[in-house]
């Protein structure tokens, strides 16, 4: 029988995932994909205490946060294809001059 | 039996996000990232959460990394010159990763569950369906956060377009 422990770990184990590849990755493509690997972590753990509590205020929270990735990722990236159309380099290193 | 299903799906994100991190090929590591999504909307699905499912790989892997792939077809030979982090600083991460999921293991393993429970049983929600409870709750109780939502829906594509028009 699953409980919510099982699920809480697993959530864990995702969220550290994600920011080790946050830190170890200099690509900002891949950053981003581990902080969207981060938020799928959270929202894994919204669902299981929204089926565990019985309750599903959790279960709109995650709509939600999937609405704001969404709209996040696409602001995100233009960001990175404007930022990288004006440079040669992708080396998020180097991208430390706020006006390009 | 669905403590083998929760196994099964639960290595399966579990491998596929490690293959998003360590992929040297930003391609590879997109459709890994893939199956992180379609593992997790299954267990959502195991979690009685089938809406929460079917708009996971809708939003997800149907928009989502088909945005992140057309950024890495459009970024590919800029993006794979000049990675390298420093060699230390790639064990330090390591090192504190070990540290974050040894210490959020044993503190959420071991946590107790509240004791206050809400009305939605499982079998309430098979009697009422997931979708109709989620969405009764989202135009009543969570109004506003979904009218702001939508704003900034609509901020976020003023935005894009700004920021990805080419100059002059």
């Amino acid at each position: 029988m699953t409980t919510l422990n099982h699920f809480l770990v697993l959530s864990a184990i995702l969220f550290s995932i994600g920011t080790v590849g946050v830190l170890v990755r200099r690509n900002p493509l891949i950053m981003f994909m581990s902080i969207e690997l981060m938020l799928n972590a959270a929202n894994l753990a919204f669902v299981a205490f929204s089926r565990y509590l019985f309750n599903l205020d959790g279960q709109v929270i995650v709509f939600i946060v999937l609405t704001v990735a969404a709209a996040e990722v696409a602001v995100g990236l233009a960001i990175i294809v404007a930022l990288f159309r004006t440079r040669a380099t992708v080396n998020v290193d180097e991208a430390n001059a706020l006006k390009g | 039996m669905e403590l083998a299903i929760f196994y099964v799906f639960a290595l399966g994100a579990v491998i596929a996000a490690i293959g998003v991190v360590a992929l040297k090929n930003p391609v590879y590591s997109a459709l890994s990232l893939a199956a992180v999504f379609v593992a997790l909307a299954a267990l959502y699905v195991l979690l009685n959460a089938p809406f929460i499912a079917a708009a996971q790989v809708m939003i997800y892997a149907g928009a989502i990394l088909i945005l992140f792939l057309f950024v890495i077809m459009l970024l590919s030979p800029e993006t794979e010159r000049g990675i390298g982090a420093l060699p230390r600083q790639r064990w330090l991460a390591a090192l504190f990763g070990i540290a974050l999921v040894v210490e959020l293991a044993v503190v959420l393993g071991s946590a107790v569950l509240p004791v206050s429970r809400g009305p939605f049983t499982p079998e309430q929600l098979a009697r009422v369906g997931d979708t109709e409870a989620v969405g009764a709750l989202l135009f009543t109780d969570f109004l506003l956060p979904f009218e702001i939502t939508s704003l900034l829906l609509l901020v976020a594509m003023v935005g894009v377009i700004v920021l990805a028009k080419r100059r002059g």
